[in-house]
């Protein structure tokens, strides 16, 4: 492979969160054999076992209720700029109102669904990507494999969260399906180079040989045979990237270049920080949507980091070190 | 020596393509931004530079587009970025860039060596009392930092200490009723104003060299050489230090010489948190006013930084560990 220190070293991109190494490093590695379904459904299984998992499963079932229904639990408009401005919370605002009278409970759940389809949208799309092209390129080989590997390399090393700022700025108020176009066209590249690597390990094993042998096209290979070893390494990444989808769109909008009439959490926190929330007392208004931000990142990254330890037993170790004296190091 | 050729060879082509995409987006983008950027600037700035704008975005429609684009890179090459359109009217936007980079440079830089050696010093630690209380609370609270978004973390950090506390300044890289110069009063003005982005940023990048050091620790206490120099009987901190961080360090020296490359562009969401007058600040307040010209110039920058420091670093890594030559 032709770069050394690119797959997110320490230190990388900070616009990145400073975390991808660590959270991306140690994706499970897929077991070889293990097809699809059976290991959708050790996943499935493991999310009631692994006490992280069920967190983040909870917490993303959570998100994903108030997504689709927000009507059912606020009342208000989020919209409407009706009430008196800069509220304390109450027993009519929850969290009290927004400097433009708007309420801040409904804006909050309100606010929930574009999040979340960015995270959706913007997380599988980058993945679905990233795997046409890693697998394509091992799959492939020769001068493909030269091609698509360079695209991939020079996409990584440009510093994501810049160009994603240079293509907004074009945009004027990217509304949510722009805001999923462009951040699964800027983050796609790490995904594909670590499919790249797991099709090239994969590449002179017997099953795929005995299939070849066989005689199958090299599509039906590629659909039946090699994807499904990767059904963990793909889970995790669509986490990966739908976590950094979260990061990158809210942190895009809190600077203005999301469309600030789109409610949602980062733009709230664009207009409190315009309307000088801190300075005027209203910390609901700038805290919640912050912790909300928080909240949908931590159940994306607690459901990788369980998969990580299900997938990776070699992670696992600080729990059994203690229990296992003979292993504990010498001093 | 092949493979440093190679390297610069990756170096190249990633820079032509960040070229071209500064010069290409504008083209592609609907609605013609930099026509609407051009006409909101009328009367604005000199029609001098007006001119110049409209041929540096192809608008006055003397040339194809292929000599546009040749234009556009002999221009950028011998350092003609144009006219910086709002921070500082006319003013070149080298003068520009070059004003604010001292103050990036001094707070991440400064941040990102204290989080380099912070960071591998507990990731040594914490790999050395595997499974003690380090060990246990690092990688839960590694999980919530790498979720935050930086700007939150900054304005959190903005209601505690400056809101709330009154402890420390949060606005603007100095006190500007205070004139600047060489005194104490001022440059310990400047060096309070950084604490809170600096520590901000701090809290945000040490994660990664904790854990990266952390695993490699892990890795390398595991080989034949470690365990005998626990046969020989050596005392604890030789074994950590000379043996085993030694070994693992690696990785992080290299990932260090990369992140220095970062720098440039690493800490743009906390300088404006902030209103910290660094290139991350002009960033936005160009993107802000349509300053294209500034955007790509500074965007350029960014990227340019990045990719000499994985230069650096990829050769650093192949002086440095001769394994990565062989299997090249």
């Amino acid at each position: 492979m032709a770069t050394v220190g690119v797959t997110g070293g320490p230190g990388a991109d900070q616009t990145q969160p400073a975390g991808y190494a660590g959270l991306a490093g140690g994706l499970p590695s897929s077991g070889g054999g293990i097809t699809g379904a059976r290991a959708l459904r050790r996943m499935a299984r493991a999310i009631f076992v692994n006490g992280k998992a069920t967190t983040g499963a909870a917490l993303l079932l959570i998100f994903i209720f108030i997504g689709l229904f927000p009507g059912l639990i606020a009342h208000d408009n989020p919209n409407a700029e009706i009430y008196k401005s800069a509220l304390g919370p109450s027993a009519v605002h929850w969290l009290g109102t927004t400097g433009l009278g708007q309420d801040i409970f409904a804006q909050v759940i309100y606010g929930a669904r574009p999040v979340l389809l960015i995270a959706f949208g913007a997380g599988l799309g980058a993945t679905i990507i990233a795997m046409l092209i890693g697998v394509a390129a091992a799959y492939l080989g020769g001068a493909w494999d030269g091609v698509l590997n360079l695209i991939t390399d020079v996409l990584l090393v440009i510093p994501a969260f810049p160009l994603l700022i240079v293509i907004a700025s074009y945009l004027h108020g990217a509304s949510t399906g722009v805001m999923i176009l462009v951040v699964t066209v800027v983050s796609w590249s790490y995904t594909a180079r670590q499919l790249r690597a797991q099709a090239l390990s994969l590449r002179n094993r017997d099953f795929l040989e005995a299939a070849r042998v066989r005689g199958e096209r090299p599509i039906y290979i590629i659909v039946v045979e090699i994807l499904p070893t990767m059904t963990s390494l793909l889970v995790a990444s669509f986490l990966t990237n739908a976590l950094y989808a979260v990061l990158f769109s809210s942190s895009l909008q809190f600077i203005g270049l999301g469309n600030p009439s789109v409610i949602s959490w980062g733009t709230m926190l664009y207009w409190a920080e315009n309307g000088e929330a801190f300075e005027s007392g209203q910390l609901l208004w700038i805290i919640v949507p912050g912790l909300c931000i928080v909240a949908l990142g931590a159940a994306f990254a607690l459901l990788n980091y369980a998969f990580d330890e299900i997938g990776n037993p070699a992670l696992r170790p600080v729990r059994s070190m203690r229990k296992d004296k003979r292993v504990k190091p010498a001093r | 020596m092949r493979f440093v050729l190679r390297r610069i060879g990756f170096f190249v082509v990633t820079l032509w393509v960040a070229l071209t995409l500064n010069f290409a987006l504008p083209r592609l983008m609907p609605g013609n931004p930099a026509q609407v950027a051009i006409a909101n600037h009328r009367g604005v700035i000199p029609p001098g530079a007006l001119k110049a704008l409209e041929a540096q975005f192809g608008l006055d429609n003397h040339q194809n587009i292929v000599l546009q684009y040749l234009k556009y890179l002999v221009d950028v090459v011998t350092g003609k970025w144009g006219v910086s359109l709002t921070t500082q009217p006319g003013n070149s936007v080298a003068h520009v860039v070059l004003g604010a980079l001292p103050w990036t440079v001094g707070l991440v830089g400064v941040t990102t060596v204290l989080a380099f050696i912070l960071g591998t010093g507990i990731g040594i630690v914490s790999a050395w009392r595997r499974g003690g209380p380090l060990d246990s609370i690092l990688p839960p609270l590694f999980v919530i930092i790498t979720v935050v978004p930086y700007f939150f973390l900054g304005l959190v950090l903005i209601l505690i200490f400056g809101v709330k506390l009154h402890w420390l300044p949060y606005f603007f890289t100095y006190n500007y009723t205070l004139t600047p110069g060489f005194n104490w009063t001022f440059i310990g003005n400047v060096l309070e104003h950084a604490i809170l982005p600096g520590f901000t940023l701090l809290i945000t990048t040490i994660g990664t060299w904790i854990l990266t050091m952390r695993n490699n620790m892990i890795t390398t206490l595991a080989e034949d050489y470690v365990r005998m120099a626990r046969a020989k009987g050596l005392p604890g901190w030789r074994i950590m230090l000379d043996y085993t961080a030694r070994n693992a360090i690696l990785p992080n020296l290299t990932g260090f010489a990369m992140s220095l490359g970062f720098v440039v562009g690493g800490a743009i969401l906390i300088e404006e948190v902030f209103n910290y007058q660094g290139l991350g600040w002009l960033l936005l307040q160009a993107v802000n006013n349509d300053d294209y010209p500034l955007e790509q110039a500074l965007f350029l920058l960014i990227t340019v930084a990045v990719l000499v420091a994985i230069l650096l670093s990829d050769i650093a890594t192949a002086v440095l560990d001769p394994r990565t030559r062989g299997s090249r």
